[in-house]
């Protein structure tokens, strides 16, 4: 129980910290698209017998860095790239799925996620993971901020962004390993997308909207997930979400201070 | 023996069989303050780019003297500012976040320094970095003006402010040469006023050399130290005065610039 708690928390950072690059670089489905990798991944472990979570990393990562290359060279738009991946990993399980032994319970725990069955060995492999990927992006936080802001500028300031572009997608994919035991691969996106598009319209810079961020999705993994897990962890976040948007529009908050003489210069 | 900061020679770039800019030579001296005029399309901007090394081309640039691997590392030198930069609309980011942006290439600037050893002048320049980032974004928050803006979102700031944000986040690189893409195209008299105002703080103040490109010419007669007239052929460079003296070509290029104000700015 304890040991679920804190895996919980501490992948539920990581989305957070994770999902707002993601956000923000437009990739919001790209966690959505790589969780199906990923199935495939799975699958192909039950079929040659491996561990299942190493052969989806593997198949994952590969997927990632495939995919960011072949949008490189070919210039096909983001979320045809998406597309692909999608219905590629998810055939890709499918049909191995059916050339083995047909869906097995395990199976399933991946795909709603399960964080109270999971076993010693994947809750120190994941609690790992989260770990190494927080660690990354707080390291890379600077260069990757500015990456994400503009792409032009930050090459004229000297930042490999190809190299930060190929290390960012890889996390993501590592993300997405960690996070599929929590609330399994078909709610993935939600756990990257909701927590930062909510935070987005409450904070102002940078730091504290990150902070929102892990609030929200640490404080409702930990709080809820005792419940049926994944789908309530969802919801909880959908409803914050909501919440939010309509307190926005009320009027209860702004991110807006009031103008100043200043403003009088604006120009449109 | 002083060192140009920046020497193009014979470079030509070409779009898709579209000759953008066709082999323009010139350099720039250190505390320069370079306008560039030229119609919409005369190719300034496709040239900015190959001197940031965000576009491929034929013929040679040199930045403060040197090329090739050891431009690339130089280019964290230069202050850029684009025509519009565009970024994701709801980015959580304040004006002080966008401009602390600048300070990151700190580190690679003392790396790059190492290679112009041998100018004094820039040496000595690039080892006053001492003083905290902090204080290096204030101070550049002040010559821009946005002291008061520094917690606001950078999406609601007007364009005018946004680009005086840019300024900023250029400034605190403490750039040996700025380069600007028609900065104040599309904001009020005002601003432009005030930016230009900047503009020469910078350039006599802190000594940086600057390359800016505009259709004001009213503004370049006022600040620039030297012109050059652009239209995919380089058709003019010199001194200001010599410029102004030359009725054809002010002729011709404050005719175009009138047109251009008519028309929305394209690459």
């Amino acid at each position: 129980m304890q040991r679920a708690l804190l895996t919980g928390i501490v992948v539920a950072i990581c989305c957070s910290i994770m999902g707002l690059f993601l956000v923000l670089k437009r990739y919001s489905l790209f966690g959505d698209a790589l969780s199906h990798t990923a199935f495939g991944g799975i699958a192909l472990g039950f079929f040659l017998n491996i561990y299942p979570i190493w052969t989806a990393t593997v198949v994952c990562v590969a997927t990632a860095l495939g995919i960011t290359k072949l949008r490189k060279s070919t210039k096909i738009s983001g979320d045809a790239a998406i597309a692909v991946l999608f219905s590629a990993g998810l055939a890709m399980g499918v049909l191995l799925v059916s050339a083995s032994h047909g869906f097995t319970i395990d199976l399933f725990s991946f795909l709603f996620g399960s964080i109270l069955l999971t076993s010693m060995q994947d809750t120190l492999l994941i609690l790992a993971i989260s770990c190494g990927v927080i660690v990354i992006l707080i390291a890379i936080r600077k260069p990757m901020i500015h990456f994400t802001f503009d792409e032009e500028q930050a090459k004229v300031h000297g930042i490999p962004i190809e190299k930060l572009n190929y290390l960012f997608v890889a996390l993501a994919a590592v993300t997405v390993i960690a996070t599929m035991r929590l609330v399994g691969i078909l709610l993935i996106s939600a756990l990257i997308v909701l927590p930062n598009i909510t935070s987005i319209m409450m904070g102002k810079g940078f730091k504290k909207t990150i902070m929102i961020s892990i609030s929200i999705s640490g404080i409702t993994t930990s709080y809820y997930f005792n419940l049926a897990p994944s789908g309530t962890i969802v919801m909880l976040m959908v409803a914050i979400f909501v919440g939010t948007l309509i307190a926005k529009h009320a009027g209860l908050f702004s991110t807006k201070t009031l103008t100043d003489e200043n403003n009088l210069l604006t120009v449109h | 023996m002083p060192v140009n900061a920046l020497d193009v020679e014979n470079v030509s770039v070409n779009h898709n069989g579209v000759l953008a800019v066709n082999k323009i030579s010139f350099s720039v001296q250190e505390g320069d303050l370079l306008g560039i005029v030229g119609p919409n399309g005369a190719g300034k901007t496709t040239l900015f780019r190959a001197i940031l090394g965000l576009q491929s081309y034929q013929g040679r640039i040199k930045l403060f003297g040197y090329e090739g691997n050891q431009y690339t590392s130089l280019l964290s030198m230069i202050g850029y500012v684009p025509q519009k930069v565009n970024f994701e609309p709801n980015f959580p980011a304040t004006v002080y976040d966008v401009v602390s942006m600048g300070t990151l290439s700190r580190k690679k600037l003392a790396k790059g320094s190492a290679l112009i050893q041998s100018c004094g002048c820039c040496w000595n320049r690039i080892f006053q970095t001492s003083s905290k980032d902090s204080e290096k974004i204030e101070e550049a928050l002040k010559i821009v003006g946005l002291e008061s803006f520094k917690d606001r979102r950078i999406s609601e700031l007007s364009g005018g402010e946004q680009q005086r944000a840019f300024i900023a986040k250029a400034l605190v690189k403490e750039p040996l040469l700025m380069i600007l893409d028609e900065p104040v195209t599309g904001v009020d008299m005002d601003v432009q006023n005030k930016f230009y105002a900047v503009l020469r703080k910078i350039n006599k103040e802190n000594k940086i050399t600057i390359v800016w490109s505009s259709h004001d010419l009213n503004a370049i007669s006022d600040l620039a130290t030297r012109i050059a007239c652009m239209n995919r052929d380089l058709f003019f460079h010199g001194e200001k005065e010599e410029f102004f003296a030359n009725k054809d070509l002010l002729k011709t290029y404050s005719e175009s610039a009138m047109q251009l104000h008519m028309h929305k700015h394209d690459m």
